[in-house]
């Protein structure tokens, strides 16, 4: 046990930074107790919500409390499948299905466009990227009117391709910002290099530009992912009744009568995991990839 | 084994006038190393990649083994190249890196990791063929770099300025290194410096360029002997040549009063030319100090540049309306100081330019 807890101190007093030369003590340590208190600012609400959803309804509704006996219910309550209304597994399936469909879309239409504007850049690209953000512009609420009528006559309303469509339009002036970002830091030599060794361009993206901008790609990728799975706006307007996602499914977890706070909060921390899975496995592949070294 | 020849090549940027590469003219022979050389900014690397098919060619033509290659991407010109730095592919190990292009062209993996096995013998990598580029000193990736040119026995090796990442000391060594290795091998070479100690030294030729345009090209010793124009008097040789202008009668050429000695050939062009303005070059060691009283141009020493085997003064001289600093060359441990007043004698012929910079004589 000891050694355990020596272990741990020394640790702790490795992983402790260095003073910066010339630094106050006393502003280090102040600035180090006020990142604490940001951080936990922060993160409180989070740890609330889970709390809460393991909690039962009265006490989720009282007065805030830290002990109370943790339950599974509301989790079973709110993953309990009701005929007629969204479920668990419909909006989950669903919001699957719609992100990954749609950041993969996302990629690959944005993978060429970054690859020509960073590295082939034709005249006026700039124009073309700004055009690119331009679509950003409107705000979505000035833009429901139209797309719901065209999804109407499309025969789309309540259905996963709308969704799908319209998150792909959403991300895809992002990621082709971001990653034309990431594609203008591949050295230009490494690309001619791989041309003289006889590459066709495929061949350059494939095996010289994309393992370099892997890192840029995951984390791309990653917030692709965070804002399709978190989009609700156009999900509750084209799609309020089938094909609709997780972000709907909590909303719909309020109800009209009755205390539904810690119900709502075990939706939450579902809807919210996933997000934080794809976070952690989008960032050890960042790191991999930023760990992989430069060119000189 | 290929000959390359430029015919009237120029490249010219989009969005200017000037030429970066003015209408070169070069010819390349089977096996010759040839150094392009100059300041930056005339043309010797633009010049590199027209060839290399990473610049348009937008007058003329290139030809290697007298095929046109003008219009042919860089895949199918069978060339290799080794960037300034290096380009190694960072995700892939250096027997990766050197197999690359054999693996691109199909070759079977048994021949390919044979062919990589050589470059890497020859090349003293074969410790290092499972490490990334990451993990390799600036030397050791320099010879990757090279590995990955020699393993697939191009026609032409481009190399841009291959030495230019390695500290001094490494440098001279991989210098000699790289010149004995291009004649094992026998691979035509087209070299970039803008050290034209390394052009010098390594080169069977070399082609000066100013401002996109061929100043001269010829072997070492004679660019050295017989520089074209003025540009190339002063480009090549260190430390440059003395150049003075002085204006003649058309008969005899002075500096700071005394006659320079010149060939019959330089007199004969100087008097078919006349009376005008003429660049008089002595390089520093056609030039001796002695005591006062000895020589023809006596001034006083500012710097003593002593680098063991020989030395080299700089003797501040008044030619009159302004002063003008000689650079002579002394024997090692010379026991001229700074301060002392020297004479100057001239201790061979000297180079003569007309005002446009053309050589006078042969």
């Amino acid at each position: 046990m000891t050694s355990v807890l020596h272990r741990v101190v020394q640790k702790v007093q490795r992983e402790k930074a260095e003073p910066i030369l010339g630094q106050n003590r006393l502003v280090a340590n102040l600035l180090g107790l006020l990142t604490w208190v940001i951080g936990l600012i922060f993160f409180f609400p989070l740890f609330w919500l889970v709390l809460n959803g393991f909690k039962e309804e009265i006490d989720a509704n009282s007065t805030p409390k830290l002990f109370f006996d943790p339950t599974l219910d509301r989790f079973s309550e709110v993953t309990e499948d009701t005929p007629g209304v969204l479920t668990f597994t419909e909006a989950f399936s669903n919001s699957v299905w719609i992100v990954a469909i749609s950041t993969i879309l996302v990629i690959v239409l944005a993978v060429p466009a970054a690859y020509s504007l960073a590295i082939r850049p034709m005249k006026k690209w700039r124009d073309i990227l700004f055009f690119f953000i331009s679509t950003k512009f409107l705000p979505i609420v000035g833009a429901i009117m139209p797309l719901w009528i065209i999804a109407r006559d499309l025969d789309l309303l309540n259905t996963r391709t709308v969704l799908i469509i319209l998150y792909t339009a959403m991300n895809l002036p992002l990621a082709v910002w971001m990653l034309r970002s990431f594609f203008a830091e591949v050295p230009k030599e490494l690309i001619e290099a791989a041309q003289m060794d006889g590459c066709n361009l495929w061949g350059q993206l494939k095996s010289v530009v994309l393992p370099i901008v892997a890192p840029g790609l995951a984390a791309t990728a990653l917030l692709c992912v965070i804002f399709a799975w978190n989009e609700f706006f156009l999900a509750v307007q084209l799609n309020p009744v089938n094909g609709s996602t997780m972000p709907v499914w909590v909303a719909s977890q309020e109800s009209g009568r009755g205390n539904f706070l810690a119900k709502l909060s075990a939706a939450s921390v579902l809807a919210t995991l996933p997000v934080v899975v794809a976070g952690w496995v989008a960032q050890k592949r960042m790191i991999r990839g930023l760990a992989m070294g430069a060119i000189k | 084994m290929a000959t390359v020849r430029y015919e009237a090549a120029s490249r010219i940027y989009p969005g200017t006038d000037i030429a970066a590469v003015d209408s070169l003219d070069l010819d390349i022979a089977d096996g010759e190393l040839l150094v392009l050389v100059g300041p930056s900014g005339s043309g010797k690397s633009t010049a590199l990649r027209m060839l290399a098919g990473l610049e348009t060619v937008n007058e003329g033509s290139i030809f290697i083994d007298d095929v046109d290659v003008t219009l042919k991407p860089p895949q199918d010109r069978d060339i290799a190249m080794v960037f300034q730095n290096y380009a190694l592919y960072p995700s892939m190990t250096v027997a990766e890196n050197m197999g690359f292009a054999l693996k691109q062209a199909k070759v079977p993996k048994e021949k390919r990791d044979e062919q990589v096995r050589e470059a890497a013998r020859i090349l003293d990598l074969e410790p290092f063929l499972d490490r990334k580029p990451k993990n390799l000193s600036g030397g050791q990736r320099q010879r990757v770099a090279m590995g990955r040119a020699i393993v697939r026995h191009p026609k032409v090796f481009l190399m841009d300025e291959p030495l230019s990442n390695l500290d001094a000391k490494l440098r001279v060594q991989t210098r000699t290194e790289l010149a004995d290795l291009q004649a094992r091998l026998g691979v035509t070479t087209v070299y970039v410096t803008h050290d034209q100690v390394e052009a010098m030294t390594m080169g069977h030729r070399v082609a000066v360029l100013k401002d996109g345009k061929l100043q001269q090209v010829d072997e070492p010793r004679a660019l050295y002997a017989r520089p074209a124009n003025r540009f190339v008097a002063g480009f090549i040789g260190s430390p440059a040549m003395n150049i003075v202008d002085v204006s003649s009668d058309g008969s005899t050429l002075q500096i700071a009063g005394a006659e320079v000695p010149i060939t019959d050939d330089v007199r004969r062009d100087l008097h078919a030319a006349g009376a005008g303005m003429y660049a008089v070059g002595v390089r520093p060691e056609h030039l001796l100090a002695g005591p006062p009283g000895e020589g023809v141009i006596s001034g006083e020493v500012s710097v003593v540049e002593e680098l063991g085997s020989e030395a080299f003064v700089h003797v501040r001289v008044d030619f009159g309306d302004e002063d003008h600093l000689l650079v002579v060359r002394a024997p090692g441990e010379t026991s001229i100081r700074r301060g002392d007043t020297v004479s100057i004698t001239f201790d061979g012929p000297a180079h003569v330019f007309a005002a446009t910079g053309e050589r006078l004589g042969d």
